[in-house]
């Protein structure tokens, strides 16, 4: 295999990007060049995956210590500030792209078959090729603001594919709400990246970090206001409190794009720059502090949501919530290469659970088109006894469940158990971790318990879904069933990426990261504890996550369920969760209507009308129109008045001369 | 030797001029002050030509052929006027309004 | 002085023309005391002579000779006249109180020898056609311009 100069890693991402070309051109001129849409949108990325997959090898081979930074032209040349476009590949971004080309290519191919039937297809395919590129913009970024361009840029393409079906007021109010949240994040990115210049004079990564021991004082102010800043724009990008508002809502979106954005690449931007930005963090023990304990509350607190959520996507979409927590516990913790593994695994597992429900639910969509009924094709109360109708998808969901509860061996058991290891770890030294890994724990007895119910009432028991639909159910096509497969076996396998030395393993993840996180590390060691407590830690989380599906198998009766438009009313504690806490009531009420509020009354009502309107244009007007008048006033032909200005003229003229 | 007073002579009747021209309304009388102006213009020069040299009574002497040059054309202005408007009071005269 | 007043004030144009007749007699002296024959000679001969002349041809030729009612304008228009009118006297008074005494007082110059030498007129006509020479020139094409000019203006038919 001819091995490419890696400066050609610009490639990866231009792949994409010609495809969003491409295909925009096509949904503009050729809409229904279904067969040319699909070739170019999914070959893309199949390309760029293996373009990604050589670039990788190739790297490895090289045993780089030090981040490979390849400048391509000078971006911003503004006196102080040099920012180049550059693109930097190094172990971390190096296992980054080829997540995101990786799951992105088999949710392209998903898509193929989810999304056959819809006119919008060439403009889906374009959206998603953009997405993928400025996606890996942000991953491959050498420099904090091309990253920002990424982060900006996934932004813009999670608004347009959430919003994809526009037509409807809800998916449009869906797709503006993630955007603005996510824009209260970004403020937190900038505000960082104007403290860090200030104090470092430079964006890029390489230099920041080497400088940053040097700059900051450890533990200083400013130093945690930068930290603080950046993860305040993680909250943002990554869905944790308080700016997780937008991502149930973003399920309003076609279910594959779900799958890709919202679980498996978008959301864990934020992850992403956490572990980038290690040196900063280690730097900083009230920000990691602050990123660990937000990322352990807002585990449990989402997963006391999806407890009571009905429709299928939801709970899914507080469990991504969730395990985005989980991923903030680690790379908070110092534990980087957990938080990143977590990350890996769990975009396997829950793009195979995103990709699982889309099958469900386009089964389900089949059956009510075909009968013409208007049911909720996503409410599980309309579901039930789906394993007889779609076996591939029930016993994948299923492996994905046991992955995401933590069951041996599958992949999410690993990566969750270290995460909670390191916790408990740090515990040792700061004792507010034993908070934030108890709460760890508590969210894993509830993921399984609320992922176990998801399952009972979509598979098992029996079928709701009404007597003429059910003739129409059944597996989806072999496009759609294609991805779940590998999927699964990627859910299965994961594991293998880093099994840690305690069951024998040598931690192949951590040890490829150890040249990015390494000098984070050196500046805040993890923590050892003995064998033993690793063991009991691990036995603990086992038996916890079995707790939570025997739970729920033995206190959920999915009998006694009834379809949704039959289904009483939430009432009590339920109807709390099943309300999401009131939240988006609180911020609505807390902020929305007095901005609205002000926007309307003082901004356009004062400012607008009777300032800028009334004073400015209009008295702009009536000023030069009293000038005017003034002008004609003196033009009254009668020579006697000419003479008196000219006389007076005269009078000023010597007065002038005399002084 | 006499210029002192001259010059006061000389300052009082251009003053009389500028004076009848803003008061008068008849546009001939108002060109005979005009008259008076230039003279008394002619005055200060004369005064002052009997130390400055020569110069100054070569400027009366052009000062006096412009005056006449004028007066001719402007009185040939005022009648025609008058042959349209049938008089001579400057207030009515004003075609000129804008 | 007092002819100029009597001038500006009379109410008959007639009246207003005679008096501006006295005034140039007056300044005609004046300019004999300041050594100025020429330019004297000068003055009644083309101003008073010519065109005053001309002024009565066109009051009698307008037949405005009678005293209107109210030549001098109303009391907005007197208010601000005697306004302005005041002012200026008051600055050209100052210009001439304000210099210093001595330059008022020169002894007798230039003219008076140049007067000596050669005679006014020749004193006063050797730089006109010498070193004023072009404007002598146009001040002629100026007149001739006036000249045909008044011709045209003021012919009932053109």
């Amino acid at each position: 295999m001819p091995a490419l100069p890696l400066s050609m890693i610009w490639v990866v991402p231009a792949l994409p990007l010609l495809g969003f070309l491409v295909n925009g051109t096509l949904a503009l001129a050729r809409p229904g060049a279904k067969r040319a849409v699909s070739i170019v949108g999914v070959g893309t990325l199949v390309l760029a995956f293996a373009a990604a997959a050589l670039a990788v090898v190739e790297f490895g081979a090289q045993h780089a210590t030090a981040p490979l930074v390849f400048r391509y032209w000078d971006w911003i040349p503004a006196g102080e500030l040099q920012v180049p476009f550059a693109l930097q590949l190094d172990q971390l971004s190096a296992v980054m792209i080829l997540i995101v080309t990786g799951v992105g290519a088999l949710i392209h191919v998903f898509s193929v078959g989810y999304m056959h039937d819809d006119p919008g297809y060439a403009r889906y395919f374009a959206y998603l090729n953009l997405f993928v590129f400025f996606m890996l913009i942000l991953v491959l970024g050498a420099s904090f603001p091309v990253m920002f361009v990424g982060w900006e840029g996934v932004g813009l393409c999670s608004y347009l594919l959430i919003g994809f079906w526009f037509n409807e007021k809800i998916n449009a109010d869906a797709g503006k709400k993630a955007f603005i949240v996510n824009r209260i994040g970004d403020f937190g990115f900038l505000v960082a990246m104007f403290l860090i210049f200030w104090r470092v004079g430079s964006l890029d990564f390489a230099a920041v970090f080497a400088k940053a021991p040097a700059a900051f004082a450890p533990a200083g102010a400013l130093i945690t206001a930068i930290t603080l800043f950046l993860f305040l724009g993680c909250t943002g990008k990554s869905a944790q409190i308080p700016l997780y508002t937008w991502l149930p809502d973003a399920m309003q979106g076609p279910t594959p794009v779900s799958a890709l954005i919202h679980a498996a690449t978008m959301v864990t931007a934020g992850v992403y720059l956490v572990a980038r930005c290690g040196v900063l963090f280690a730097l900083s023990p009230i920000g990691s502090a602050t990123v660990a304990g937000v990322g352990a509350l807002t585990a449990l607190f989402a997963a006391t949501i999806a407890l009571k959520q009905w429709d299928i996507k939801r709970v899914l979409a507080y469990s991504t919530v969730s395990q985005l927590g989980y991923m903030f516990v680690g790379v908070g913790t110092g534990a980087y290469a957990a938080g990143i593994f977590h990350l890996a695994t769990h975009a396997f597992f829950k793009a195979l659970l995103f990709l699982g429900s889309g099958s469900v639910i386009h089964a389900m969509h089949r059956a009510y088109h075909a009968t013409h009924s208007h049911e909720d094709a996503q409410d599980m109360r309309n579901m039930g006894g789906l394993a007889r109708y779609l076996p591939w998808t029930f016993s994948l969901m299923w492996i994905a469940t046991l992955a995401i509860a933590g069951i041996p061996p599958f992949a999410g058991f690993f990566s969750k158990d270290e995460i909670l290891g390191a916790a408990f770890a740090e515990a040792t030294v700061r004792p507010a971790w034993y908070v934030f890994w108890a709460l760890g724990l508590a969210a894993a007895l509830l993921t399984a318990f609320y992922m176990t119910r998801l399952m009972l009432y979509t598979f098992h028991g029996p079928n709701r879904t009404g007597e003429r639909e059910r003739e129409h159910l059944h597996e989806a096509p072999w496009s759609m069933t294609g991805p779940l497969v590998v999927l699964g076996v990627l859910t299965v396998a994961g594991g293998a990426l880093n099994v840690p030395p305690l069951f024998g393993g040598v931690a192949s993840l951590e040890r490829w990261l150890e040249p990015v996180t390494g000098v984070a590390s050196r500046l805040s060691p993890l923590v050892e504890v003995p064998h033993a407590t690793e063991w009991a830690l691990v036995v603990g989380a086992v038996l916890v996550a079995m707790l939570g599906i025997a739970g729920a198998l033995r206190l959920l009766r999915p009998e006694t369920l009834v379809p949704a438009r039959l289904a009483p009313p939430e009432s009590g504690f339920g109807r709390i969760l099943w309300k999401k806490w009131y939240v988006d009531e609180l911020y609505d009420a807390v902020f929305v209507r007095p901005i609205m509020w002000l926007s309307r009354e003082v901004l356009w009502k004062i400012v607008d009308v009777r300032i800028v309107d009334g004073l400015l244009v209009d008295g702009t007007a009536v000023v030069t129109r009293a000038l005017g008048w003034i002008g004609s006033r003196l033009q009254t032909g009668e020579v006697g008045v000419y003479v008196v200005g000219f006389v007076v003229g005269v009078l000023a003229v010597l007065v002038a001369a005399l002084r | 030797m006499l210029l002192a007073p001259a010059l006061f002579v000389s300052a009082v009747l251009f003053t009389f001029g500028v004076a009848g021209v803003l008061l008068r309304r008849n546009a001939i009388v108002i060109f005979m002050c005009v008259e008076i102006m230039l003279n008394a213009v002619n005055l200060t020069f004369v005064a002052l030509a009997q130390q400055l040299g020569v110069a100054g009574q070569i400027i009366v002497f052009f000062v006096m052929a412009v005056a006449a040059a004028e007066a001719a054309v402007g009185l040939a202005i005022l009648l025609a006027i008058f042959r349209h408007r049938q008089t001579l009071n400057l207030q009515n005269i004003n075609l000129l309004k804008g | 002085m007092g002819s100029a007043l009597l001038c500006i004030t009379m109410r008959n144009p007639v009246s207003s023309a005679l008096w501006l007749v006295v005034t140039l007699f007056a300044l005609a002296c004046l300019f004999v005391l300041l050594d100025a024959q020429f330019i004297a000679v000068l003055q009644v001969l083309v101003y008073a002579g010519a065109i005053m002349v001309l002024f009565l041809f066109v009051i009698m030729l307008l037949n405005i000779g009678r005293a209107t009612r109210s030549d001098i304008k109303g009391a907005w228009g007197l208010g601000v006249g005697v306004l302005l009118a005041g002012l200026m006297m008051v600055q050209l008074l100052a210009l001439r109180f304000g210099a210093p005494p001595q330059q008022l007082t020169l002894p007798p110059g230039a003219m008076a020898r140049a007067a000596a030498e050669q005679g006014m007129v020749a004193a006063v006509a050797r730089p006109l056609f010498s070193t004023y020479l072009v404007p002598f020139e146009i001040t002629s094409i100026l007149l001739l311009a006036a000249l045909v000019g008044a011709v045209v203006l003021a012919k009932r038919k053109l």
